[in-house]
């Protein structure tokens, strides 16, 4: 079971989360050439280690989190709200 | 290679079972070798089985960090089928099937194929609309399909809870009666041994540490006992496509995620074919041991861990008894967990990749195992012409950015959704 550190509601159940994948993926400016877009909408580097990923707090406080998760092991480095540095 | 027959049964039998030879060697890497195969799993062996069968190249040499069958072809749910909707999908599993049922006299082992069908249960009339309509795509292209009415389902599967009171009501199903089951190991021992008495290198216990790319070529690979120069290097590894291809620089639009199965403990015989429900998520068929082999969804986060966690094993389960309530009494004897390459449209990628003399088979999803024949086919022939086969001709990497992604559930760019 994971237990997801939620910034706003302490560690909860993995149940109460849906996941939003990866974070590190950025919407590239409407110009940018299509390469760009090829890679913002297929490519990923799909890391076998830590992971900066999003979750949706959907059954909480509906809030939208940053965690840091290493997928070798699943565990927890850190989180954090979107936007905001992890703390750990 | 020693055949195997009643009469080799019988004269061993008769001299205490311990003049068997050994099924294949396990040689020290040579330096150097025309093609290596990295991934000593089913669609690995398949492909050095069918380069030397097929194309007559026979300095080959697979790798594998572990041993033979250890990933994901020991830890999937054992079926196969060929039910699929869209073209490029329906061909190639369909040509896998083929191979599937004469695999056993092509390799002199035995894999028991078991025709046992695969029954997809509808539960919704729209999901009826869709199956009817899968089931006649099917038809014209040729595959087995017959839609069964609820009497019909409930004559034929009588522990499936049919009734009108059922939790999720069934409406009909879709029934591929050629689809079935097929022993996973022995898949992976079958081709193993095959391939060896062809005269391939089989290296267990050699990891791929890195991938040498020279002026936009591959030249050979370094590994845990070794660098060996390779000729062509083919990718094998589903589950860590993107850490081997990543050796060479190249991004895949895949996410590695963790798929479980269970088995409860075994019991006599009470089903007979294998039965799916796609609106609950759920799969269960009966081994010869006995046991009920079910799965279900992913864990639905990035992983490499080979193992997951209770809330998926917690959903499975759930739609098990909600649709066979006696299976109820029995207890779970065991769960693992695999790792899958989910691509950006749920379909393969077998091909040539950015770089020359490399190529890769993999991005499966869940539906690897059933594909292993055509996979490792359809990977020799491409090594072998440095051109894709008619049959993975679509399968390429470039479909993504070209457009032409062979989405089967139209789930969109969602890996995880697939």
């Amino acid at each position: 079971m994971l237990l997801i550190p939620c910034p706003w509601c302490g560690p909860r159940n993995q149940v109460e989360f849906t996941y939003g994948g990866d974070a590190t993926v950025r919407r590239p400016a409407p110009d940018a050439p299509e390469a760009a877009w090829v890679d913002y909408v297929y490519m990923r580097d799909n890391p076998c280690g830590p992971l900066d990923e999003l979750w949706f707090h959907g059954a909480g406080c509906r809030g939208w989190l940053h965690v840091l998760r290493d997928t070798r092991t699943h565990d927890i480095l850190a989180s954090a709200p979107v936007g905001e540095p992890l703390s750990r | 290679m020693k055949r195997y027959s009643i009469f080799s049964l019988i004269g061993n039998a008769l001299s205490g079972h311990d003049r068997w030879p050994l099924a294949w060697r396990s040689p020290e890497p040579k330096k150097q070798y025309d093609v290596v195969v990295i991934g000593g799993g089913g669609h690995g062996l398949a492909t050095a089985y069918y380069l030397a069968k097929e194309h007559g190249i026979r300095n080959v040499a697979v790798l594998e960090k572990g041993w033979l069958g250890g990933g994901n072809t020991g830890r999937n749910t054992t079926i196969v089928r060929s039910n699929y909707h869209f073209e490029p999908n329906a061909h190639f599993y369909e040509f896998s099937l083929k191979l599937w049922e004469s695999l056993s006299q092509a390799l002199n082992f035995n894999v028991m194929y078991s025709p046992r069908g695969v029954l997809n249960l509808v539960h919704a009339p729209a999901e009826m609309d869709a199956a009817l309509r899968r089931g006649n795509a099917m038809r014209l292209n040729g595959i087995d399909a017959k839609f069964l009415s609820r009497d019909e389902i409930a004559a034929s599967i009588p522990n499936l809870d049919c009734s009108t009171g059922a939790r999720f009501p069934i409406l009909g199903g879709l029934l591929q009666p050629r689809g079935g089951t097929v022993r996973h190991d022995a898949v992976a021992w079958g081709y193993a041994r095959a391939a060896d008495a062809l005269g391939v290198d089989i290296v267990q216990q050699c990891e791929v540490t890195g991938l040498r790319v020279e002026n936009g070529t591959v030249t050979g690979v370094r590994t845990t006992r070794g660098d060996i120069v390779a000729g062509k290097v083919g990718i094998a590894v589903a589950g860590h496509s993107s850490k081997v291809a990543g050796m060479a620089g190249i991004r895949l639009p895949i996410e590695s995620h963790v798929l479980q199965a269970m088995v409860s403990e075994p019991i006599k015989p009470v089903l007979d074919t294998v039965v799916t429900s796609g609106a609950v998520h759920f799969y269960v068929s009966q081994s010869d041991k006995g046991e009920l082999v079910m799965g279900g969804d992913l864990d639905f986060y990035n992983s490499y861990a080979q193992r997951g966690n209770l809330p998926a094993i917690e959903a499975v389960v759930r739609a098990c008894v909600s649709l066979f309530p006696s299976f109820g009494r029995l207890r779970l004897m065991r769960t693992w967990g695999g790792i899958m390459d989910m691509t950006m449209d749920g379909s393969p990628i077998i091909g040539k990749l950015p770089v020359k003399n490399l190529y890769m088979t993999g991005g499966w999803c869940y539906g690897g195992f059933k594909a292993t024949p055509a996979s490792g086919y359809v990977h020799a022939w491409t090594i072998a012409h440095d051109e894709p086969h008619p049959l993975n001709a679509k399968f390429t990497l470039e479909r993504f950015a070209e457009g032409r992604t062979i989405d089967e559930k139209g789930a969109g760019p969602y890996p995880w959704a697939h």
